[in-house]
């Protein structure tokens, strides 16, 4: 036996999960509080202890990897110049290096602004605009608006390259934490994300993870290399691509459903399938994360009816549901109530229909839109996003899917719907659930062993 | 170097003139950003912004330009542009209309260089460079 732990350092809970690297199985997972205010390596501690009971088993641990999405997670502000363009670009960069995006901002910046962004909580700020070659002035206003406020926080600088040195000479000489990568978007309408996604992870190692209390758990395992979301992410391109003679699942779609919001990755090309389908808009991340801060199981609970009113509400409930909801009471109490268990079948039932609207409504933001035009030359249609109709499998993850009943029942609202015709989301996909909660761990243990990560999620996604 | 945004506007598909101009404009050392068929206004303007364009050169060919158009100046001085150089050309306007009476219609809406059926792109090169220098 060659036991390797893996580490998430959630928000509410310290979760732990043991995988034998020799015979290629989940050992064991245990949780316990995450302790980040005090000292988090009693969290860790107490968590490794239930561990250590459950499987006495477990002796010399041969590595430990860590990610971590306490204290608030990552924050980050995106600024770019056009928003469908740089500033979508920035959005989309860090929310793939597994960001919330607290803060966003277009065109020049304001002094309201510059003072609203200081007095956030934010993180790291992401600075972009201009192709490069492109406009450069209103990049380098944002660094002086920026400069002058006196920012506290790092910022990747990610915009046009002809503006850097400028900028360079600005900040130069103050204790502003700058780093330039390439432009998000070097052309027009082409992303990239890869430096500047880079750039967000080194911070999050080097000064995040210390400025939230996290550091400390490094005396105990070697390093907190992730935030928690890209980790997921990690897994599921790595599940999709494949690794050597391991075999990929092709394109695929995840859907993870938490208390406050609701994450959907997908990872594929999403290029339009037919001729006559034109591609608009800024191009798409081959591994997207989109995260929707109004969706979720409790705390955000209370705004469903803001999203789909009485009517289309009960739709989501069973056919044979025989239970009389009051449905704002309800939703209400989840809100009021962010430990809320369900015990009656009434509340499970309830339960069921919030993540059905939270999968329902979440894959119609994520997916790709087709719009008719009708042309001289016959009907043509506009792409905008991925077209994600050839997916092959939907997974589904966070607590209520992975504990719940009729998980599959849940993930079926992913699929293609007769009265949401135009939105490009999966036809005929099989479903999985990640019942071990292991896709964020095998994130983290891909970067040291790929191959038994992708064995172990093809074992345990069920 | 200077950079120019061009494209077809509306519902608009004819690719092969957008091709031909780009591959002019580029020969001729211009950074040539193409938004391709089926573009909106906004589309245009958009690029302009990010690109920091010197000129927008729009394409038409199915008769609907005039309709396309309109308001496309005074889009552009709301974004900003105001001083980016405005060309259009191909099939503008519906049926057979008079030549002039087109140039002066496009001038009137705001654009400084109008073409017709079966002008150079030789006349457009001519013109970037009095325009842009």
């Amino acid at each position: 036996m060659k036991p390797y732990l893996l580490v998430d350092f959630g928000s509410t809970y310290t979760k732990l999960t043991a995988v034998d690297l020799d015979e290629e199985y989940v050992i064991g997972t245990s949780h316990a509080p995450t302790t980040v205010t005090t000292n988090v390596l009693d969290g860790y501690d107490q968590a490794l202890k239930y561990l250590l009971t459950d499987h006495p088993e477990i002796e010399n641990i041969s590595g430990i990897s860590a990610c971590s999405s306490a204290a608030g997670g990552l924050k980050m502000a995106a600024i770019g110049l056009v928003e469908e363009l740089t500033v979508e670009a920035a959005k989309r960069t860090c929310l793939g290096a597994g960001a919330i995006v607290e803060k966003v901002y277009s065109h020049h910046l304001t002094k309201r602004e510059v003072r609203d962004l200081k007095e956030s909580n934010i993180d790291i700020i992401l600075l972009a605009g201009g192709t490069d070659g492109g406009n450069k002035e209103c990049i380098t206003f944002n660094a002086q608006m920026l400069k002058n406020i006196g920012i506290d926080v790092p910022i990747i600088i990610a915009g046009n390259k002809d503006a850097n040195d400028e900028i360079e000479e600005l900040f130069e000489g103050t204790n502003i934490e700058y780093y330039i990568v390439s432009n998000v978007m070097p052309k027009l309408k082409e992303l990239n994300v890869k430096e500047a996604k880079e750039a967000i992870r080194h911070i999050f190692i080097e000064k995040i993870i210390d400025a939230k209390g996290i550091k400390k758990a490094e005396e105990k395992l070697d390093s907190i290399i992730m935030p928690t979301p890209e980790a997921v992410l990690t897994a599921c391109e790595l599940l999709s691509k494949g690794h050597e003679e391991e075999e990929g699942y092709g394109d695929l779609l995840v859907v993870d459903i938490g208390g406050a919001t609701t994450d959907v990755h997908t990872i594929g090309e999403g290029f339009p399938k037919r001729t006559e389908v034109i591609l608009k808009g800024l191009e798409e991340p081959f591994a997207k994360r989109t995260v929707e801060g109004d969706l979720g199981m409790r705390y955000s609970a209370n705004a469903l009816l803001s999203l789909v009113n009485n009517y289309e509400f009960k739709k989501y409930f069973e056919d044979d549901d025989a239970c009389n909801h009051d449905i704002k009471k309800s939703l209400d109490r989840r809100h009021n109530h962010v430990d809320f268990i369900p015990k009656t079948k009434d509340e499970e039932e309830f339960d069921k229909a919030i993540a059905k609207i939270c999968c329902d409504v979440s894959v119609s933001r994520h997916v790709g839109h087709v719009e008719r035009v009708h042309t001289p030359l016959g009907d043509m249609y506009y792409q905008t996003g991925k077209d994600l109709t050839k997916v092959s499998y939907v997974i589904g993850t966070g607590g209520i899917l992975i504990n719940h009943k009729d998980a599959k029942k849940i993930l079926k609202q992913t699929s293609k719907k007769s009265d949401k015709a135009l939105e490009l989301r999966p036809t005929n996909p099989s479903i999985l659930i990640d019942r071990s909660y292991i896709l964020s761990s095998m994130g983290l243990l891909s970067q040291k062993y790929p191959k038994t990560a992708i064995r172990l999620m093809k074992r345990y996604l069920l | 170097m200077k950079t120019v945004v061009i494209g077809v506007i509306g519902a608009d598909v004819h690719a092969v003139g957008n091709k031909i101009i780009d591959h002019v404009l580029s020969e001729n050392g211009y950074n040539v950003v193409n938004v391709g068929v089926l573009s909106s206004q906004e589309d245009f303007i958009n690029a302009a912004i990010e690109t920091d364009a010197n000129a927008i050169l729009i394409s038409s060919l199915y008769g609907h330009g005039e309709m396309d158009c309109k308001f496309f100046k005074e889009k552009c001085v709301e974004a900003g542009l105001e001083d980016v150089k405005l060309y259009v050309g191909g099939n503008i306007v519906v049926g057979k209309q008079d030549n002039a009476e087109v140039e002066e219609k496009f001038k009137e809406m705001g654009f400084d260089r109008v073409y017709m059926p079966g002008q150079k792109i030789e006349d457009a090169l001519t013109h970037l460079k009095e325009d842009l220098g």
